[in-house]
């Protein structure tokens, strides 16, 4: 597939590939769309339609009308990004004296976040619940935010440290020569020159944040603090006994597109920052 | 380095300022990481050592009654409990099966994507999708595609190309249920592993490729000899990484099945015994025992594939 000489036999065998890793990647998607704007009394009908016959967007009505949905929203919107600023915050600082300072037991604290980014967040459940149950924020978005810094934090942390190491040497050099102090130093030049990073960072946590799901499950007990990937997962019609498929598909949807919306924008970015983290390793 | 370029025509003190540059240098660095190490310290470290604290007592979670002290009799359960191994090796066939599948079609899609053709740009981004969105949502949206009735996974292969007898209930029956929720993970988690061996990919010089051409090297003896020697450090890398995820895996598992049909995980078996149970000390114990788990493929990894490597 490399060489310059291919056959049609291979050619066609090479767009049979291309064509198939598409489909198997967003037929799903496809799919979840096709269901959501078809009217139940279709949906549960063989044989299948491969296309809606009679499209309708009631299911979209159905979930933005659903109080339950609509406060998961704002919930997930508010833990993911508060999670993320907290963790940008406290990570950027932690980075730059991990990427940019000389201090013994660097290599140890180092290593520590590399682990700490594999660690398994089952392990720690019991304890955190007891946690948040004593310092009285269950079933708040606190203690998403709280325990959510157990994986966010350390992950900013090491992308961070990468970002801070490819910047030249001279940067800092030429500051502490005009007298400034390292803090200076941290918030007016290179802080700025990482906002790229920070960027990439910020999205790659946001994107674990609004997607966590056991914590979510754990910590919450009702609708009043619940994110959106949970309302999902438990997600019931106004019928009891029937599963509201269209309306599920729904939800699915709205839930999807906006990480959709960042991945086209941010593609580049996001590969990046998922390679960098992972690869210099 | 600031005293010495602030001050250079101190001389002999120069020296003496110099370590006291790097004193305070380290003394920067410790107070910008402070908030960083209280917080995993809290968050982390804390719950960790509380865990494991937990697993010596019978505790009932959320509840104010003194701990009671019970020795490894919770370890001891465990080890003898069938459930608890059962959960063991199912989550060991799904880290298995889900990660050789991600390893194999990721590389074809890395290969695929590393070389140039129209719509490459498209491809790539398409790739990204399953990976972004949370696992919640797929596993509804695989859960509806599996409907033993209306599904249309059992449309596609009884009536568009009829290679099923007749309609299956994938999650509903303990020999299909398992791998049909690794075909989920693999469908998640591909597009991440293929990025990752892309990245690899793009380090292998062309001109390697065109020597080997010279050569009269065809297609897939490059790839055999070139590609896949150059490509180890990466393929190791994601493998590790999809290891040690896969074998947490929490979310499918209570969506798609809750565990029935053979499909309880570790994560799933453990969260059964803390949350709904309430058994805080043993399914501390639980959390201890997975620990080791991960520990051990670590370790394997890290004695067999990465020795090799350095």
């Amino acid at each position: 597939m490399v060489g310059g000489r291919r056959s049609t036999l291979m050619n066609v065998l090479f767009w049979v590939i291309v064509l198939f890793i598409i489909l198997y990647t967003i037929f799903p998607f496809y799919w979840a769309i096709v269901s959501s704007l078809t009217p139940p009394s279709d949906l549960f009908n063989t044989p299948v339609h491969y296309f809606p016959e009679h499209p309708t967007v009631k299911a979209y009505g159905t979930v933005f009308r659903n109080e339950t949905f609509r406060r998961a929203l704002l919930n997930s919107a508010f833990v993911s990004i508060t999670t993320v600023l907290i963790s940008l915050v406290i990570g950027s600082f932690g980075a730059y004296a991990l990427g940019r300072l000389k201090f013994r037991g660097r290599t140890l604290v180092l290593y520590t976040v590399l682990a700490m980014t594999m660690f398994p967040a089952i392990a720690i459940l019991g304890s955190l619940f007891t946690m948040v149950r004593t310092l009285g924020i269950y079933n708040t978005p606190w203690a998403l935010i709280l325990t959510y810094m157990t994986f966010t934090l350390p992950f900013t942390v090491w992308v961070l440290t990468n970002f801070f190491q490819s910047l030249p040497l001279e940067l800092e050099q030429a500051a502490y020569v005009d007298g400034a102090t390292t803090l200076q130093t941290f918030y007016m030049i290179l802080l700025p020159l990482t906002a790229p990073g920070l960027v990439t960072t910020g999205l790659l946590a946001f994107i674990n944040a609004w997607n966590e799901f056991l914590y979510a499950l754990t910590f919450t007990i009702n609708d009043s603090a619940r994110t959106a990937p949970v309302a999902l997962a438990l997600f019931s019609g106004e019928q009891q006994f029937e599963i509201p498929w269209a309306d599920i598909m729904a939800a699915a949807v709205v839930v999807t597109v906006p990480l959709v919306i960042l991945v086209l924008i941010f593609q580049r970015r996001l590969v990046e920052g998922l390679t960098a983290g992972a690869v210099k390793g | 380095m600031a005293t010495q370029s602030i001050q250079p025509s101190q001389g002999v003190r120069k020296k003496v300022g110099l370590s006291e540059a790097a004193k305070r240098t380290e003394r920067i660095a410790w107070l910008f990481l402070a908030p960083t190490i209280v917080v995993v310290l809290a968050v982390a470290a804390y719950p960790l050592f509380s865990t494991i604290y937990a697993t010596f007592f019978e505790a009932k979670l959320g509840s104010a009654k003194a701990w009671e002290y019970v020795g490894i009799s919770n370890y001891t359960r465990l080890l003898s409990n069938s459930g608890w191994w059962e959960a063991v090796w199912n989550t060991i066939r799904f880290t298995l099966g889900s990660v050789f599948f991600e390893l194999v079609l990721g590389l074809g899609i890395a290969v695929v994507v590393n070389s140039k053709f129209p719509g490459r740009g498209l491809m790539r981004t398409s790739m990204l999708v399953p990976w972004a969105i949370p696992t919640a949502v797929s596993s509804q949206m695989w859960k509806w595609m599996y409907h033993d009735v209306f599904g249309v996974v059992n449309d596609f292969f009884t009536r568009i190309i009829p290679i099923l007898p007749q309609k299956i209930a994938w999650v509903a029956s303990d020999a299909t249920a398992l791998p049909a929720l690794v075909a989920v993970d693999v469908w998640k988690t591909t597009p991440f592993m293929a990025l990752l061996l892309l990245a690899g990919l793009q380090l292998i010089p062309a001109d390697v490729y065109e020597a080997a051409s010279v050569d009269g090297a065809t297609g897939w003896r490059q790839f055999m000899t070139i590609t896949l020697p150059l490509l180890r450090p990466a393929i190791v890398v994601a493998l590790i990484f999809r290891t040690l995820d896969s074998l947490r895996v929490f979310d499918i598992i209570w969506i798609m099945t809750s565990g029935a049909f053979r499909t309880e995980s570790m994560a799933t078996f453990n969260q059964r015994q803390l949350i709904q149970f309430q058994k805080l000390g043993y399914g501390s114990t639980v959390s201890v025992a997975i620990f080791v788990v991960i520990g051990i493929f670590v370790v394997f990894y890290m004695t067999t594939i990465f020795k090799e490597e350095v």
